[in-house]
């Protein structure tokens, strides 16, 4: 039995000697789903890209049971699903079928099961009228669940996503929350959104100036008025 | 995250930093004009030429090193003149037998190369120094005073202001393609797609950057619009050159003047 | 070995030193006429919008050139844009936009030199976008609002200006005697015959998304986006042009050679008026070693008494803060 993420001791610097990191440990459990708070600049999105090899820090890094490490990055980035912040990033192809199969093809999965795969991840995020369609033309909403869709294609152990619920309307918001409550996998989220963490997430992680500064139940720090107020965090 | 520390630009207050950007432009354009024109084999002008890079690097205090080892990124395109040392007619220097073929490397040949990597050389350092030491918005006022058209100068001014935007756009994109290009556990698939639909995702990548800039430019079109723009390009007058900036720009090209005359007598 | 320097990733970025000074203000003379008359095009077709259109476009084609694809055993293939850019935006504006796209490499990246800008602009800007104008509209033509004209006009296009730019660059390389023309040419040719599909592969690429998402941009009647006949014969001349000379030059080197010559007869013409000049640099020094050691310890000296005097006075700044701060 192995932790989804096990993080130890995670330091990291930018190349123009930001330090964005400063100790981090971390372990998630298998389907455990926990929320990634704290102010703009505390060093979320950094830890995000050190669970698929994206950067690099020093410390120990264990994901779905292998250490990230160069020889083990593919193996890795199948099993970790990351949804970015900005759907358009990831969203680059002519149309919706050619997104979502873009990690199976890239697996080199035979043709058949691509299409398997496709309409699977489509389905679950209740897209799956949208296979021909142009990802450029979609509303917001619709396109943070293709984005979605593109790596639940992946068949994926973890799912990791940044800020899912930024620059939606309500509707689209509570849907979205829908879907993501229902996804049974392990699931790290970052998110200014405390409505729905407090909602969705069990468990809360805060993290301020590149250090992790608190880590339990939902309900216990949402109540400690003094802590989020000191890290720039609000009651919802 | 951000892109900013792909700007050479490093700020400083160095005698370098303070020269004004039109100044250090026509010298830097005639330095590499002088390089281009000294002869082949003029070993005594190359060489009062690196020490004024050299001089210059000191000066502007951004380290010698600092500006060799950026020099160093440009060398590899010396390779396209190696050719040289076995073509260009004149005494042999080493015969070397390579296979069923006889290759002579000649004494002019090696001159001309060594020259051609010295001029490169030195050019790219002053280059170099010039990007190092001088804003972008005060290259822009350097251009309009060498004449470059408005328009164009105001294309200049907007490519460089969103820039590293498309810059940070394009590296999410590689970020996120990357974190899709996954290896399955299973060991009869191989990773990767094929040839052509990789170079298609790369297109893909491509294109929707472009859109993006499109649909970006209408915003900021409408934005500009907002705050009086009417189509016509307006700049500011320039600054006047003060003394020191006139008596350096004279004194330098004075010197260039004369390295290249005395080039004409080795 | 010998063609290795040709297989770098961006080698179409000539660099300052390789061009002889005749070629690069030919090339700066030709260059600067057509970016004039392209300002003076763009201003009267495309209205006030262009510059923020344009400027942004500049900006997406800097940074799509970093997007790039593997190919094999570490190689990667990336885009230059003069194509897509033609297609997108017609070729006045596509000239303007590589002109500022080279321009800033070259400025600010150091990426090809600013002596050779000219020929920089020439090569990827002014016959990049001209060849491509001329396949783009031909296909175009022929294929009316189908779809096809799009891709393949789009690919060929693409692969065409990659490889006239890069037969530009061996043929500049060859007339300033940098480079021997019956290496360059079949060398540079030989390469971006293969990285021109390249280009071709991602224009389509990018073509398909534009196409799928916005046709509107890609309708062939777009206005603005014509260049009119005199640039549609000016690309095939062109590309003619390069492809008679090109194996002329490198099959008989001799030809070529011969030109280089007429500029290195320039060069000696010059030589009287020089005549008037002692034969000596320093008095009583006419040997060229000894002028050669004396030009390296002038220049060292120089060198030292500068690294001193900036030292020194860095040091008394230093010391001056340190008194105000107490």
């Amino acid at each position: 039995m192995h932790h989804s993420i096990e993080i130890e001791q995670l330091y990291y610097s930018y190349p123009d000697g930001h330090q964005a990191l400063r100790g981090v440990s971390l372990h998630v459990e298998p389907c455990e789903k926990v929320a990634l708070v704290g102010p703009n600049g505390a060093g979320k999105s950094t830890l995000i890209l050190h669970l698929n090899g994206i950067l690099n820090g020093r410390g120990q890094v264990r994901v779905a049971g292998l250490p990230v490490v160069k020889e083990n990055l593919g193996k890795i980035r199948a099993r970790v699903g990351m949804v970015f912040q900005n759907p358009d990033d990831q969203l680059f192809s002519p149309t919706v079928y050619d997104d979502v199969a873009f990690g199976p093809i890239y697996q080199g999965l035979p043709q058949e099961e691509v299409r398997q795969r496709v309409e699977k991840a489509l389905a679950v995020v209740n897209m799956s009228d949208y296979l021909q369609r142009v990802s450029h033309h979609l509303s917001v909403g619709e396109k943070k669940r293709i984005a979605i869709a593109t790596v639940l294609s992946m068949d994926p152990e973890i799912l990791i996503l940044d800020e899912p619920t930024a620059g939606l309307d309500p509707r689209a918001r509570r849907s979205l929350m829908k879907l993501l409550e229902n996804l049974d996998i392990t699931m790290l989220v970052s998110s200014h959104d405390m409505l729905m963490v407090r909602e969705l997430f069990p468990r809360m992680v805060i993290m301020d100036d590149g250090c992790i500064v608190a880590d339990g139940p939902t309900q216990e720090l949402m109540a400690d008025e003094a802590l989020l107020n000191a890290h720039g965090l609000e009651k919802p | 995250m951000h892109v900013h520390f792909l700007d050479p630009y490093r700020p400083g207050s160095s005698p370098i930093h303070q020269l004004d950007a039109r100044v250090k432009l026509i010298l830097t354009l005639a330095y590499i004009l002088t390089a281009a024109l000294t002869p082949i084999g003029a070993w005594p002008v190359y060489i009062l030429l690196l020490a004024w890079a050299v001089t210059i690097e000191i000066l502007s205090e951004l380290g010698v090193g600092f500006v060799l080892r950026r020099a160093a990124l440009a060398l590899p395109f010396v390779l396209a003149a190696l050719p040289v040392i076995f073509t260009a007619p004149g005494a042999a220097l080493i015969h070397l037998p390579i296979g069923p073929w006889m290759l002579t490397i000649t004494l002019p040949g090696v001159e001309r190369f060594i020259s051609i990597a010295l001029k490169s050389w030195i050019s790219v350092q002053m280059a170099i120094v010039l990007a190092a030491t001088t804003s972008f918005p005060d290259l822009l006022t350097a251009m309009r005073a060498i004449k470059v058209p408005r328009l164009l100068v105001a294309i200049f001014g907007l490519m460089w202001r969103y820039l590293f935007v498309l810059v940070d756009e394009a590296l999410r994109l590689m970020r996120a393609r990357l974190s899709r290009s996954g290896e399955s556990d299973r060991p009869d698939l191989k990773a990767g797609g094929a040839l052509i639909w990789r170079a298609k995702v790369a297109g893909g990548m491509a294109g929707s950057l472009f859109l993006r800039a499109i649909e970006r430019s209408d915003r900021i079109y409408m934005a500009m619009v907002a705050r009086g723009y009417d189509g016509e390009v307006r700049a500011a007058p320039l600054p006047r050159l003060s003394r020191r900036d006139w008596l350096t720009l004279w004194l330098c090209l004075g010197l260039l003047l004369a390295l290249l005359t005395s080039a004409a007598l080795f | 070995m010998l063609l290795a320097p040709f297989l770098s990733p961006q080698p179409m970025h000539i660099p300052d030193g390789f061009l002889s000074p005749l070629v690069s203000i030919i090339l700066w003379v030709f260059s600067i006429l057509v970016i004039a008359y392209s300002l003076k095009r763009v201003n009267e077709d495309l209205g006030e919008r262009q510059v923020p259109l344009m400027g942004v476009l500049a900006a997406a084609i800097f940074a799509g050139q970093m997007l790039n694809f593997t190919v094999a055993g570490g190689t990667s293939g990336h885009l230059m844009g003069a194509a897509i850019a033609t297609i997108l935006l017609g070729p006045w504006a596509a000239i303007l936009m590589m002109t500022t796209v080279v321009g800033v490499q070259a400025l600010i990246f150091q990426d090809g030199g600013l002596l050779a800008l000219g020929a920089n602009i020439f090569n990827m800007g002014v016959i990049g976008v001209a060849t491509s104008y001329f396949v783009y509209r031909s296909i175009r033509r022929i294929a009316g609002e189908k779809s096809w004209g799009v891709f393949l006009g789009g690919f060929l296009a693409a692969w065409i200006s990659i490889v006239v730019a890069a037969l530009a660059v061996a043929l500049q390389l060859a007339l300033s005697r940098t480079s021997p023309a019956n290496i360059a040419i079949p060398a540079m040719a030989g390469i971006h015959a293969l990285i021109g599909v390249g280009e071709g592969l991602i224009t389509i690429g990018a073509l398909a998304l534009i196409y799928a998402a916005r046709p509107d941009l890609l309708r062939s009647s777009k206005q603005g986006v014509t260049g009119g006949n005199a640039l549609w014969v000016g690309g095939l001349a062109i590309a003619l042009a390069l492809a008679i000379a090109s194996p002329l030059a490198s099959s008989h080197p001799d030809g070529l050679e011969w030109v280089a010559e007429q500029q290195g007869f320039l060069n000696t013409a010059r030589g009287p008026l020089y005549q008037i000049i002692p034969d000596y640099v320093f008095p009583g020094i006419s040997n060229q070693v000894a002028a050669t050691i004396l030009a390296g310890v002038f220049g060292t000296l120089i060198v030292f008494g500068v690294a001193l005097a900036v030292a020194y006075s860095r040091r008394k700044r230093r010391l001056g803060e340190v008194r105000q701060t107490q």
